[in-house]
């Protein structure tokens, strides 16, 4: 620690009118410097934005009432989720028609989406026939065939609920992201729909 | 016999070294912190595996908030007489009679979510006191007055020719409908690419991407 020397106690006797330079430390107290500085990191530390955000790129379609620019949907490759309340999906592939409607509807979440998106495109991958328009495109393009046509016939279609949340729909978004799904459609959910959706919460009791 | 002096230590330490870090570290957090930007609407973003870092230049950012009400905001940090174009633009168009001083005001204004009524009162408060009033939000969900659509629309034409940037920053908590509402408001005004604010996060292992980015590295 600095100190002053005061000089009181020495004996030396070097008679009168003799002044000794006193010799000063060069030693600086620093602890109050190291105060400041650590209390000046913790200030920025908390204060730090680490992780800048993110864009997610959203591409819609454009409406057209015309029937021949919609594209048509393979009844065999199709796979509808549905995004309901307290992070529940609700899935069926193909079509939904009155009779197949309790077989075929069914209840997953978040986590067990993943592996219903995975299987179907294996399914539709192994069944792919071959389709010469699209290999001959690709080949065009410059791209291997097999890979870029093989699951051309998988499309996701997803219908949020009206009491899915935002966080819902920027996961299952995310989820084609992860899963390489290429084609993929954001549709407004069809009252029947709705109405099993509805029916589901409640015999299961999500809130 | 022989009298052993114990050496008496000094209880004093050289901090130099332990200065040196500390100054070391303050001067790399100083460096590397970017302030948040004022936030009149504290929104708690989704994480997405998407990696494309968000750009805020040129930009309308659409908020929803945790109560699915919806304010929009201009990024033209470079051109400031954008703001004005828009403002007069949703004058003249919606007929509000706004005054040169409410027009003015606009540019200082952070954040904008009340109906095109209550605009008014909006920009009689100075940019300080606007967030603290509680925004009822710009009214969406009805689909024949979807107010959400002149905004973008005034936008659009104070931006022609130039490219515009339409961001949509959801919390976690909000309702698909609101964003539902938004996106019909920007297709009507046939803008089809958005980009969704979110938060970074890793691709979960063993899925396709995931195996992707590896391989890419």
């Amino acid at each position: 620690m600095a100190s002053i020397d005061s000089g009181g106690g020495d004996n030396h006797k070097k008679g009168p009118g003799v002044k000794k330079a006193k010799k000063l430390s060069t030693r600086v107290d620093m602890t109050p410097m190291v105060d400041l500085g650590f209390l000046l990191i913790t200030f920025f530390i908390f204060t730090a934005t680490m992780s800048s955000p993110v864009a997610m790129d959203l591409n819609m379609p454009k409406d057209t009432k015309d029937l021949k620019d919609q594209t048509e949907v393979k009844q065999s490759g199709a796979l509808t989720i549905m995004l309901g309340k307290g992070d529940q999906v609700y899935y069926y592939e193909g079509e939904l028609t009155p009779e197949n409607a309790s077989t075929s509807f069914k209840q997953t979440t978040f986590k067990g989406i993943r592996d219903v998106i995975i299987n179907k495109r294996k399914e539709v991958i192994s069944n792919y026939k071959g389709s010469p328009a699209c290999e001959q495109k690709a080949k065009d393009k410059g791209r291997d065939p097999k890979t870029e046509c093989a699951d051309e016939d998988f499309v996701v279609v997803i219908k949020p609920d009206d009491d899915a949340t935002y966080k819902n729909t920027v996961d299952i978004l995310d989820e084609m992201t992860i899963n390489n799904v290429k084609r993929f459609a954001m549709v407004k959910i069809s009252d029947t729909e709705k109405e099993l959706v509805k029916a589901t919460e409640q015999a299961s009791g999500v809130k | 016999m022989p009298h052993i002096k114990m050496a008496r230590k000094s209880t004093d330490t050289d901090m130099t070294p332990f200065v040196d870090i500390a100054f070391l570290i303050l001067s790399f957090f100083i460096m590397a912190t970017k302030f948040k930007p004022p936030e009149p609407v504290p929104i708690e973003t989704p994480g997405s595996v998407s990696s494309i870092i968000l750009k805020e230049e040129n930009a309308m950012l659409i908020t929803i908030d945790k109560d699915s009400k919806v304010y929009v905001s201009i990024n033209a940090k470079k051109d400031q007489g954008k703001l004005t174009t828009i403002i007069e633009g949703i004058n003249t168009s919606r007929s509000l009679g706004l005054t040169p001083a409410q027009i003015q005001n606009f540019k200082n204004t952070l954040i904008v979510g009340v109906p095109f009524g209550s605009l008014k009162t909006l920009l009689n408060l100075p940019p300080a006191e606007q967030a603290k009033v509680g925004q009822p939000g710009i009214p969406v969900l009805d689909t024949l007055n979807n107010e959400l659509v002149w905004w973008i629309a005034e936008a659009k034409k104070a931006f022609a020719g130039e490219k515009l940037l339409y961001l949509i920053k959801g919390d976690n908590h909000s309702k698909y409908p609101s964003f539902e509402a938004v996106v019909n408001a920007l297709r009507k005004n046939e803008e089809f690419k958005y980009n969704l604010v979110t938060s970074q996060e890793g691709a979960p292992e063993g899925t396709e991407l995931y195996k992707e980015r590896q391989g890419k590295k």
